[in-house]
Parts: C-alpha cells; structure tokens; sequence
C-alpha cells in the first residue's frame, strides 16, 4: 500500500513528462476498450478475417517464444564463460574470455553466410546446397526465418564454445579462431542437417529434440580429438603416469557459469518446440529439463562424496550439467520420472568419462568430452530406452516394449555423428596445426596465455600465489 | 642461525618444496610478490594503449635454519628452482639474531628445529 502514495503524489504534481506518460497509458487501455468489441464483431460478422487474425496471433506468440528461448540460449554463452573461466589458472581468464566472446561472433557470421544453408535448405541427404547469405532461405519452423535463424543460430555458437572448455589453458589464439569458423560454418551445419534439416538421419526416425547429438556430442567430440591432438597441460601427467590436479581458480565463477547455463538451458530444450501450443509440451519439456539437472547434480555429488570422500563442487556442477545434456535428446517425449533417471545415470556417465580421460591421459580442463561428449550420446541413447509413443516418438522404447529398434537407429546416429565429427575435426586441427600451429610455446604456457597472447592480466592489482 | 631468503619464478614453488621436504626442511614460509631483475618485464596494452609492465610475479620463501642445515636448504632450493634462464631468482642468507617459538616460549636454536 505505501507505494501507492508516491505514485500518487507524482501524477498530482506539476511535471509535464508525468503527466504525459499518464495520458499515453490511458490511450493505450481506452484503445483497448474499442479493440475488444471490434474483435467480438469481427467474429460475428466476418469468420474468415477473424480466423486470419487469430492466426496471425499464434504466429505472434510463438515467435514470441522463439525469440525469448533464442535470448536465453544467448545466455548460455555467458554460463560457458564464467565456468571455463573458473574451472581453469588465472593467468588463462582473458584469453579463455576473449575465445568465447570471439567464438560466438564467429558462429554469427558464418552460420549467416555458410551455415543455415547448409543446415536446412534442401540438397542432398548430407549437406543443404541453397540460401548462402540467407538469401532465398526459408524457415523451417512455422515462425518467421529471422526468429527461427537466431534461434539456430545460438545454438550453433553453444556447440563452437563448448570446445574452447577443452582445450583451454594451452591452444593458440589464432587457431582457435579459425577451428571456430570452420566449426559454425561446415561442420555442425552438416552434422545439423542429418537430423534437422531433413537428412539421411532424420529420414530413418532418429529423434534428438533439442541437440544431445547434434549440438552437445558436436561440440564433445571436438573437444576430445582436439584435447588428444594437443596433449595435456604442463603437468597434469606426472612421467610415471599419475594424474595431477589443477584446481580452477574460482568456485564463485564456475558457480554462477552453471546456474546460467542451468537458466538458459529452459530456452534451450523447451524453445526447440518452436512452438507455444496448448502449453503442454513445453510445461513438460521445461519440468524434465529442471528435475535432470537435479538429479545428476545430486548423483555426481553422492559419488563424489562416497568415492572420494567429500563432496567435491566441482563434480556437483559437472553432474548438473550432465543431467541437462542427457535430458536434451529425450526431453520431449519422456515422463518426468523417466528424466530423473536419465539425469542420474547422466551423473554415472560423466564420472566415468572424467575418470577413463584420466586414464588415457587426455587433459580436458573443463569437462567438455565428459559433460557433453558421453553424456550427449547417452542423451540420444535414452530416447530408445524411455521414450514414448503417446510423446511424439515413431515407436515406444526399450522401457515400455518397443523392442530395441528405436534404441538401434539412436545408436547408429550418435555414433555415425561422433565418428563424422573427430574424422572431420581431427583433420581440420592436424591442417592448422601444420599451417600456424596449434599449441603455444612451453614459456607462454607456463608465464599464462594472458600475457603473451592478449599482453594483459585477468586480476591487475591482485596478489595471485600461483604461476 | 640464519635466516634463508629465496626470490623464485612462482613455476617452479612445486619442485622447490618437493625438494626442501626430501632435504627434511619442512618449516618455511611463502609470500606472493613481484620484482625486477636481469629478465626485464613485458610489454602489455589496455585498449590500444601500450603499457610497460616492469615487475614480474614473485614468490618468496622464508626459512630459518641452525648452521647445520644451511648447505643442504641451500642445495635443495638450487635443485628446485635452476633453470640457467635469466629471471631464476635469488637466494639470500643472513644471520639470525635470535628466535622465538611462540607456543612454547622457547628461544634460539632450540626454536628453530
């Protein structure tokens, strides 16, 4: 009630911009008031013009939505950076920083100019072949090209960024510029169109709603043939083949990094319905999206806490993002219950994946192959397990007594993906590498990227007792 | 007793406290810093402007010893931190007037140990 007074005493004042401001809004509610009768004659009188009208409404919405989930994927650029920021040394902030901002500008531009066309014109099975520059393309979703390309179009610079997480601490400035073009322009636009735009993938049924294969496992698959053709950080192995840790250099950082991706990840999933409806498809998507997120948190942390022996962070944050990568394939046509399970055995993928990297001695700062290379083509796998047919899904799961056919075709497109995408960006890293070199020098290494690539300090003025 | 004063890279803080605890020195202390020596600084920017950064991040370690124990600190800190690149540090030794251990009361070199 108190803020009734001000407001009060502010119209009853003599200031000319309040005033106005008062008299735009009664407009606005006066022409409201003549609105909705024309409208209820409008359906009296003319059906026709009525149900053009009311159409163009849905339109209005969805699109609504659609750009709202495309801000929030947006978002998910500033979760990526504040968790790689903070999973990796303070002498790397800026330069990890700078390729995150750099990668989606990237991912912008060239999936303007190369990447929607080849995504979702039509072409061959393989590759779309029309609509470079956008010029000629059209929508593939039932709002217009503008809000379905932006929305794309951040998804796109998800996968390009999730690498940066893998590599981070030790690749070159340049070469990761030109892997991110490459990336946004060719290589998930191609692996985009198996499955959205019409492909050999999305002629056999295979299901991936919202991108566990085609954004998540792009982006994973990347980072491990990336991280494998680097080879690990100054001494993250020690010679008789002991894993070291090195820790990040911010909890707070990576904390905050999650949560956004957490948020934007509600756009992610529930804004690839690209579509309002009656509101039922999206309440659920957003629901299994949040109770998969929850439960891989809470699985990697009893892991951690069992097996380790406390409850380590930093496993709390990768097992919640494990249960969003595993919910982004299935989100649609699964069950709520059906998403708790998926999120915990997310939470089980994911420690795994850590651990066996440790084993084979492939460095990965942040957790980008653990996170969204394994747990994406469990994702895709989970659809054949617990999917359903009253969902949307061509056939029931294994679950629900669908037999293994669904479970097969999500297989042979999660693996056909995986081996398409290291082949492919194996062989993109190896030319960069022969042409401008892929790792900076051992001296760069150790002084940070900070200083020698970008000649600036993350945290001028602070004490920092670290190399 | 003396007092051990060694400026380091803060790279090479790991191999220097591997070696200070199988030389069974294992009381000193480490101060984040930063100085200028023989390696110069580096060149940074900030929006395009040029800026001279002349003092490079340090680390001190700090340990007091008895006469006995001066040569093999002495070796160990050598053993962590040489590299032969200019900018590996130094190491400063002077003498130590006395010594107190705080909870016991105890003075001189008996402290120390």
């Amino acid at each position: 009630m108190k803020s009734v007074f001000p407001m009060a005493a502010a119209a009853a004042a003599p200031i000319p911009k309040r005033t106005a401001d008062r008299t735009g809004k009664r407009t606005g509610r006066s022409r409201r008031r003549i609105l909705l009768p024309l409208l209820a004659a409008l359906f009296l009188a003319a059906p026709a013009a009525a149900q053009e009208e009311a159409a163009a409404l849905v339109t209005g919405v969805d699109t609504l939505f659609v750009l709202i989930s495309a801000f929030l994927v947006f978002l998910m650029q500033a979760g990526f950076g504040m968790l790689e920021a903070g999973f990796i040394r303070a002498k790397n902030t800026s330069n990890i920083l700078t390729k995150n901002f750099l990668d989606y500008c990237l991912a912008s531009l060239g999936f303007f100019i190369f990447g929607y066309a080849i995504m979702f014109s039509e072409g061959n099975p393989f590759f779309g072949t029309s609509g470079f520059l956008l010029i000629g393309a059209e929508s593939a979703a039932d709002v217009p090209l503008w809000a379905f390309w932006l929305f794309q179009a951040a998804f796109c610079g998800a996968a390009a960024t999730i690498v940066a997480g893998g590599m981070a601490e030790r690749m070159k400035f340049t070469a990761y510029l030109a892997y991110s073009f490459i990336i946004s322009a060719f290589i998930y636009p191609i692996v985009g169109h198996w499955t959205w735009g019409g492909g050999w993938l999305a002629q056999l049924d295979f299901f991936d709603f919202a991108g566990s294969t085609v954004v998540h496992l792009t982006g994973g698959a990347t980072a491990l043939v990336g991280a494998w053709i680097l080879g690990p950080r100054l001494g993250r192995f020690t010679s008789d083949g002991k894993a070291n840790a090195i820790p990040g250099h911010s909890v707070p950082l990576a904390s905050l990094g999650v949560f956004i991706l957490w948020f934007g990840w509600f756009g992610f999933n529930a804004g690839s319905n690209l579509a309002v409806g009656d509101g039922n498809a999206i309440s659920l998507i957003a629901v299994n999206t949040n109770l998969a997120a929850a439960a891989g948190a809470v699985t990697t942390t009893l892991i951690s806490w069992v097996v380790f022996g406390k409850p380590d962070l930093f496993f709390t944050m990768n097992g919640a993002l494990a249960g969003l990568v595993s919910i982004t394939a299935p989100c649609a046509v699964v069950s709520p219950s059906a998403s708790i399970w998926i999120g915990a055995t997310g939470g089980f993928v994911v420690v795994l994946a850590v651990k066996f990297l440790d084993q084979v001695k492939v460095d990965d700062p942040c957790g980008a192959f653990p996170v969204h290379g394994a747990c994406g083509i469990w994702g895709t796998l989970c659809v054949g397990l617990w999917g359903r047919e009253n969902l949307g899904l061509a056939r029931e799961g294994l679950f629900y007594g669908g037999g293994f056919e669904q479970l097969g075709i999500q297989a042979l497109g999660s693996f056909s993906t995986a081996i398409f995408v290291v082949v492919s960006m194996g062989l993109v890293f190896l030319t960069i590498k022969s042409l401008f070199g892929l790792r900076v020098s051992r001296q760069e290494e150790i002084r940070g990227l900070d200083e020698n690539e970008h000649g600036m300090e993350s945290y001028t003025g602070f004490q920092i007792l670290s190399s | 007793m003396k007092l051990i004063t060694a400026l380091l890279q803060p790279e090479v803080l790991p191999r220097v406290q591997d070696e200070l605890f199988a030389a069974q020195v294992s009381k000193f202390s480490i101060t984040a810093g930063v100085g200028h020596g023989t390696q110069k600084g580096y060149e940074a920017q900030f929006r395009g402007i040029q800026t001279q950064v002349d003092v490079l991040k340090r680390v001190r370690l700090d340990v007091a010893v008895n006469e006995d124990f001066v040569e093999r600190t002495v070796s160990a800190i050598l053993r962590g931190a040489q590299t032969g690149n200019a900018g590996d540090g130094k190491i400063l030794i002077t003498d130590l007037h006395d010594c107190v251990r705080i909870r016991t009361g105890d003075r001189g070199s008996q402290a120390i140990g």
